[in-house]
């Protein structure tokens, strides 16, 4: 204890008196900690952007058409698909889920949006937030993400018109907006929810495709009677209905195109952001360190312990680090108030405090070299220096 | 009487060197007693830093005994020299003496907070020396912005506001000019006498040795001559003996 408050002192005290110095250095991690928090957030933004939808599926498992590899775009299942799955045991409840993409057209600017057919009430339709779900058959209504409603200053009992190409020639709709839904962001877009029969009408088609009036489901969220007996329904449902595969919402999400190359790629930015300072720190307190060997010397002279020396060193360290990272983060609040909202900054709690935890550990990963040192320096040897 | 407050016995540090052997001290022994001030004089090469350096537990003999209070550095590990250090020796340097971030008042209670020894009395008795060393007006500077002769002041109230068996001071008056250095050398006399300490000086400027009660003269590590008549020690101080 008196180890502690000697230590404790010794930092304190050169710190305040050298406080010029300090703050700069801590302005440094205050920079690398605006980075490290600006990537986790823009990380945690992106993998939103692509996943939100999957992520918040009331299912615990996803049906995708065999060898299909887990790819949504790529699989497309038999109508009857649905029921089979509703039939085998520890299933509670199978929605099936259709994606395509279109334009909302009436706005004053474009606007480009995921559409998604599913059933009301079943999984893959998420709960409303506002208003009422989209009435059967070919009802021309949707429900709306609410985040692009209120930027595009859209209130339920308004009508959109959107544009899909069939064929060869450009079609127009109009669908009112009945309900309102929270983030279901997908594939980068927001997402408009409509009847799967309406879906099928005024979907983008191809020559081919306007032949025919069945819907295909791309995949079915299914929700378990037991959720935790994933592996088992998993393999019943691979063996008891034909031409299907089945992932849980993990792999689901980790096999949306790009996702994981995008978030590998911010991952490994933070990572390097990390390491570069550990060296930034490592390098001043190495310097400092080189610069106070008399001093060391005179304190061990004196009578001072190592572990005095070099725990002063530890709490110098953290002190300094500290603030930094305070710092930093008040500067990322205040940036972070005035972004646009285009640009997909999502601060996560688990992810900002994994990277505020991160960052609180590379000062004193960086400064173990310098703190290694002190504990070496021989007092008679720093004494001749001086 | 006085009690014999260090005692060296037969002291030899051996080096290898060039892959020979060289004593840097050659069997050396003597005593300084409490209230004594003693010092180490001798040309460059001659052993005092490497004396210096085994009496204040930085450096460990290769045979011989130092006993500081009756305790001896040979039979002692890292740990009780580092307390032997801080409980029984108070220290002065060339330069560099002072913790840079403490004030001259910080820099001599540090002292008494190593020792677990910081009170109300502790706190007055630090001002009381750094008053007796004229430095009252001093207390709240950093060393930054004192002279090197205020400096050297702070640093002989630190080695000296633990009472510790043995003062050490190694060249205190380098870094000064004349003046300052007869000053800083009297006080720091005065008070190794007054504080009734074992005071022991290396030092080059033999004018410094007028403040001392015994001179010891080493030359190639070994201890060649000791003066203890006033007279004689005045006589080196003049310089009228040959040194």
């Amino acid at each position: 204890m008196k180890i502690f408050f000697l230590a404790t002192y010794l930092a304190v005290k050169e710190v305040i008196r050298n406080r010029g110095r300090f703050l700069l250095v801590a302005l440094v991690i205050a920079l690398i900690t605006l980075l490290v928090l600006f990537i986790a957030a823009l990380g945690e933004g992106l993998a939103n952007g692509n996943r939100q939808y999957v992520a918040n599926l009331d299912a615990q498992l996803v049906v995708f058409l065999e060898k299909s590899d887990f790819s949504i775009s790529a699989s497309r299942l038999e109508t009857n698909t649905v029921k089979a799955v509703r039939r085998v045991e520890g299933v509670a409840d199978a929605g099936p889920i259709y994606t395509s993409n279109t334009e909302i057209v009436s706005l004053p600017e474009t606007l480009k949006v995921s559409m998604l057919g599913a059933e009301a009430g079943r999984p893959g339709m998420p709960a409303i937030v506002e208003g009422r779900y989209f009435r059967g058959g070919e009802a021309r209504e949707a429900v709306m993400d609410r985040n692009v409603a209120q930027r595009s200053d859209l209130k339920i009992g308004d009508t959109i018109q959107i544009r899909s190409t069939q064929g060869t020639d450009d079609k127009f709709f109009d669908l009112a907006i009945v309900g309102l839904v929270d983030g279901q962001s997908y594939f980068f877009q927001p997402t408009i929810f409509v009847p799967s029969a309406t879906w099928e009408k005024v979907r983008p088609q191809s020559e081919a495709e306007l032949t025919s009036d069945t819907p295909y489901p791309n995949i079915i969220a299914v929700k378990l009677v037991d959720p935790s007996q994933v592996d088992a329904i998993s393999a019943r449902l691979t063996d008891e209905v034909s031409n299907i595969e089945v992932a849980d919402i993990e792999t689901t999400i980790n096999t949306i195109p790009g996702y994981s190359a995008q978030q590998g790629t911010v991952q490994t930015q933070g990572v390097f952001t990390l390491l570069i300072g550990i060296l930034v720190i490592g390098g001043f307190f190495q310097i400092q360190i080189l610069q106070k060997v008399p001093q060391i010397g005179v304190l061990k002279a004196i009578g001072s312990s190592n572990g005095v020396v070099g725990l002063s060193a530890v709490i110098q360290i953290i002190v300094v680090t500290a603030l930094g990272v305070g710092i930093g983060g008040g500067m990322t609040y205040l940036f972070s108030l005035g972004f646009p909202p285009t640009i997909p900054l999502v601060f996560n709690g688990t992810r900002s405090l994994i990277a505020v935890a991160l960052l609180l550990l590379i000062g004193p990963l960086g400064g173990m070299v310098s703190i290694i040192y002190a504990v070496r320096i021989e007092p008679l040897k720093a004494l001749r220096l001086g | 009487m006085s009690s014999v407050a260090l005692e060296v016995r037969d002291l030899v540090k051996s080096f290898s060197l060039d892959g020979g052997i060289i004593n840097a001290v050659d069997g050396v022994s003597f005593q300084v007693k409490s209230g004594e001030f003693v010092a180490l004089v001798g040309p460059s090469g001659s052993g005092k830093t490497t004396m210096l350096s085994i009496l204040a537990a930085l450096l460990t003999p290769t045979t011989g005994q130092v006993l500081i209070d009756g305790q001896n550095l040979a039979q002692m590990n890292e740990k009780k020299r580092v307390k032997l250090r801080r409980e029984k020796i108070g220290f002065t340097f060339q330069s560099n003496n002072l913790i840079p971030y403490l004030t001259a008042r910080e820099n001599v209670e540090f002292m008494l907070r190593l020792n677990n020894k910081l009170d109300r009395a502790g706190r007055v008795r630090s001002d009381e020396l750094l008053a007796r060393l004229g430095l009252s007006d001093r207390l709240h500077n950093l060393p930054a912005q004192m002279s090197g002769g205020q400096q050297q002041r702070v640093a002989i109230a630190r080695a000296l506001i633990h009472n510790p068996a043995v003062v050490l001071a190694d060249e205190p008056t380098a870094s000064l000019d004349t003046e300052r250095a007869f000053q800083v050398v009297e006080t720091f006399a005065n008070l190794i006498h007054e504080n009734d300490r074992a005071g022991i000086m290396v030092t080059h400027d033999l004018r410094m040795c007028q403040f001392v009660d015994r001179v010891l003269q080493m030359q190639d590590g070994k201890l060649v001559k000791v003066y203890e008549s006033k007279k004689e020690i005045l006589e080196l101080a003049q310089g009228v003996l040959k040194h």
